[in-house]
């Protein structure tokens, strides 16, 4: 094991804090004035206005940013260091730079065309992504098919150049803000279901989709049921083999639970639990002085550094080129439950204050934490929700027997 | 950067886990705990002889001049297999030495490398008290007085490491076996893999070793780090031992591991635990690397670990139903270890107000 910041790191961070120095003014910090702290501890909203684009090629192009997407489609093409990547991380946050994106196409679609996707479909579509200027929505689920995805039926027929979709997607988050769909659609019904499915991109302009929005239990509506009615989408529009779909699909499921799987959503939480029960007085005392307070949050940080550490443990391992195994198989399931916990203090260091809906003077950090708690309902559901998370540590991990299926 | 083991430290959990299995199989484990001082000493020489007591011992005295990180890799295999003896005691006063004066480094070492010379730690007094700072045996004209509660394998232990106060305030002393004035009275343990005794000194000769906190408080980090990892093998121990059970066991016509209820709780606990693991691998490492993480990580680790062996026994025993209660079945072994590691040196509670102060919360 080796930790160490050596003279090679430091130097490192003197280099990028210079970078972000020559790259990001006072004037692009003020362009967009960030929440406070503390409540940028509990998640901040991403730019992709032109400066923002301008500062993430050039980070992609020093090989500080997407660094495992190869430069050819507008990564940062290093090997992976862990160090290095939470040095960038610092260093970002603390100049109030731009992050990398994180949402669906970046963090899912692209590491499915990295793995199956053609050289054009990877020339088209990575770098935009990346940088925020194609969205993307995942068509996945289905009314009748959630934790039984592969039971879909939106069905995908050829017909000359086109396929010809229909059917219906259903808890589609970002749909209507989304450029492009990547959607698992049954081409080959006379398939067993697996091998029916055929990965395609589709276009969420063309003539026959129809979005129509859902309400959430937050009261936004982020998700949508999206309505496919002879949707007309260009043949070579497929990601790997036709009938395939199901198994480039496994890409992008790896890469949500990795996504959804990270520590850094539970460590922000947690910094900013720790800020508000400094700050809040509860009874006449700071919070942060209360004794079971401070037990529950030293417990929760134990869980929060085992979730990070875990991350290292894991990038260690596919530096060499092993899978994390057991490791790997509970991380999703591991810190979305943290998140949840941690947020749930969090609400408790609030007091009665929590109460409050967002929007009201008194409600912590103007509303976001209730909104962070309400959102990590869906971390955990999203991307398989926890009993099935249970069956694959169970029957992947553990070895145990396969749930019955028909 | 380089977040996992080495070959050779890979290499050497192995082999001392190939030793574990042939040497201290569950049987061999009862016949010691029925022993009338908990200590084996052909077992202990074979660990010995595998480097396992000079570990952390300096090259030159004789030592592998290794780290914690190595020794925790042994812990967590001692805990795996429940191994009794008196391992840990041994290498706390390791550490509380090799952060002492150079002529009780000269005088003890050599024989603690070779495993020939044991010793232990005498730091607990009353109930829960473990800070060096705030101890009550008092050292006077080389002459200690004063109660240690809670002292591992005093009585076949060399030498004893006491922690006490003087006109300079805390330090350590060192006593020699037989010493005058020193009364040991064995206690019993709910773990009887690991004995403790109660120890009174009256005007028992010692020798002072070293001044300050500093020498106490490392030799306390270590012995948490290594509580983590032996709640950590035993932990991992639990859960294999359930797991296999659950393909085994059948019941209304199936092996009870294809039921959900018990495939999610067996995923449960390997989810909390397999996290874990990194824990206390980067408590142990920042003892050696990453000196203003040491000694709040020590704490986290143990307070966290011994917690979910906890919780990871509970399941166990639950999900083996009525054979998991029985005497004969192994299981009890691991949750009297629990047990130990839970209490001895400070409840989790404790050092979690510890990390939170040491936080500067
Ligand atoms: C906020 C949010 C955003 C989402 N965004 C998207 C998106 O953008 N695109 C997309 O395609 N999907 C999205 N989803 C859908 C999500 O992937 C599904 O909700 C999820 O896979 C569960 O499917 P389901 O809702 O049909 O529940 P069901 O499959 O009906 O499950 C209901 C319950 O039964 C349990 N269950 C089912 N089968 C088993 C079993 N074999 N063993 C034990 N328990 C079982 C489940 O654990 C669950 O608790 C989103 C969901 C949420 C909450």
């Amino acid at each position: 094991m080796n930790l160490k910041y050596s003279k090679d790191y430091q130097r490192f961070r003197e280099e990028v804090r210079q970078f972000i120095k020559d790259h990001w003014t006072e004037e692009d910090v003020a362009a967009n004035p960030q929440l406070s702290e503390m409540a940028q501890g509990l998640g901040s909203s991403p730019r992709t206005d032109e400066r923002a684009t301008a500062f993430r090629r050039a980070a992609a192009e020093r090989g500080y940013m997407y660094r495992h997407v190869p430069r050819a489609y507008g990564g940062g093409e290093q090997a992976p260091d862990p160090l290095k990547a939470t040095i960038l991380v610092e260093e970002l946050k603390a100049a109030k730079a731009p992050v990398e994106l994180m949402s669906q196409g970046p963090a899912m679609l692209v590491p499915t065309l990295l793995a199956h996707g053609t050289e054009e479909q990877k020339k088209q579509y990575v770098e935009s992504t990346l940088l925020g200027h194609v969205r993307w929505c995942q068509g996945y689920s289905e009314p009748g098919a959630g934790s039984d995805l592969a039971s879909l039926r939106t069905s995908g027929v050829l017909e000359g150049d086109h396929w010809v979709v229909n059917g219906q997607k259903i808890w589609t988050s970002n749909a209507r803000e989304a450029d492009m769909m990547f959607a698992l659609i049954r081409t080959e019904p006379d398939e067993p279901k697996h091998d029916g499915i055929s990965y395609l991109l589709i276009d969420m302009k063309t003539q026959g989709i129809d979005v129509r929005p859902l309400r959430q239990m937050d009261g936004d509506a982020h998700f949508n049921e999206v309505f496919l009615d002879n949707v007309r989408v260009p043949r070579d529009s497929v990601v790997g083999e036709r009938g395939q779909g199901w198994y480039v699909s496994r890409s992008t499921l790896k890469a949500e639970r990795a996504l959804i799987g990270n520590a850094s959503m539970a460590r922000r939480t947690f910094d900013g639990a720790v800020a508000l029960a400094q700050m809040t007085q509860v009874r006449g005392r700071p919070a942060i002085e209360d004794p079971v307070i401070r037990d529950r949050l030293t417990d929760l940080e134990s869980r929060v550094l085992a979730a990070e550490y875990n991350g290292f443990r894991l990038l260690t391992e596919s530096a060499k080129g092993h899978d994390g195994g057991l490791a790997g198989l509970v991380t999703k399931l591991h810190t979305s439950t943290l998140a949840h916990d941690v947020s749930k203090l969090a609400m408790n260091i609030s007091s009665d204050a929590a109460m409050l809906a967002p929007g009201e003077e008194h409600a912590p950090f103007a509303g976001m934490l209730v909104q962070s708690y309400i959102m990590y309902y869906a971390l955990a559901i999203g991307g398989g929700a926890p009993n099935i998370q249970r069956n694959v540590i169970g029957e992947r991990g553990l070895g145990l027997p396969r749930d019955p299926r028909r | 950067m380089d977040f996992g083991l080495s070959e050779e430290q890979t290499l050497l959990q192995d082999t001392v886990k190939r030793f574990a299995q042939a040497e201290c199989p569950s049987t061999r484990v009862r016949q010691v705990m029925e022993s009338d001082d908990g200590h084996d000493p052909a077992l202990w020489q074979g660990l010995a002889e595998l480097g396992v007591a000079g570990m952390t011992v300096p090259t030159e005295h004789g030592g592998a001049g290794l780290e914690l990180l190595d020794l925790a890799l042994i812990a967590d295999v001692l805990g795996w297999a429940a191994t009794p003896g008196p391992f840990l005691g041994n290498a706390m006063a390791t550490t509380a030495l090799c952060a002492s004066d150079s002529d009780a480094q000269n005088q003890w070492l050599p024989g603690v490398a070779t495993g020939e010379t044991l010793l232990t730690v005498a730091f607990g007094e009353g109930i829960g008290e473990w800070d060096a700072g705030a101890v009550e045996t008092k050292a006077t004209g080389g002459k200690l007085s004063g109660v240690k509660s809670l002292v591992p394998y005093a009585g076949v232990s060399d030498a004893l490491i006491v922690s006490a106060m003087d006109g300079d305030g805390p330090g350590l002393w060192a006593v020699e076996r037989g010493a005058s004035g020193m009364q040991i009275s064995a206690l019993t343990g709910n773990d009887q893999t690991r004995r403790v005794s109660r120890v009174h000194f009256d005007g028992t000769p010692a020798t002072k070793i070293a001044a300050g906190r500093t020498a106490a408080d490392r030799a306390r980090d270590v012995g948490l780090v290594l509580l983590a990892a032996d709640a950590s093998g035993g932990a991992h121990r639990c859960l294999e031992m359930t797991t296999d059970y659950a393909l085994t066991r059948e019941q209304f016509g199936q092996i009870i591991g294809a039921f959900q209820g018990v495939k999610h709780q067996l995923a449960n606990l390997a989810c909390d635990l397999e996290p874990a693991v990194s824990l206390w691998w980067y408590a142990a490492h920042a003892f050696d690397h990453i000196n203003d993480k040491s000694e709040r990580h020590a704490a986290l680790s143990k307070a966290h670990l011994t917690d979910l062996y906890d919780t990871t026994v509970r399941y166990a025993i639950e999900l083996h139903g009525g054979i998991g209660f029985t005497w004969e079945y192994d299981l009890h072994l691991w949750f009297r270890r629990a047990m130990f590691d839970r209490a001895f040196l400070g409840e989790s509670s404790y050092h979690r107000r510890r990390a939170a102060d040491l936080a500067g919360w």
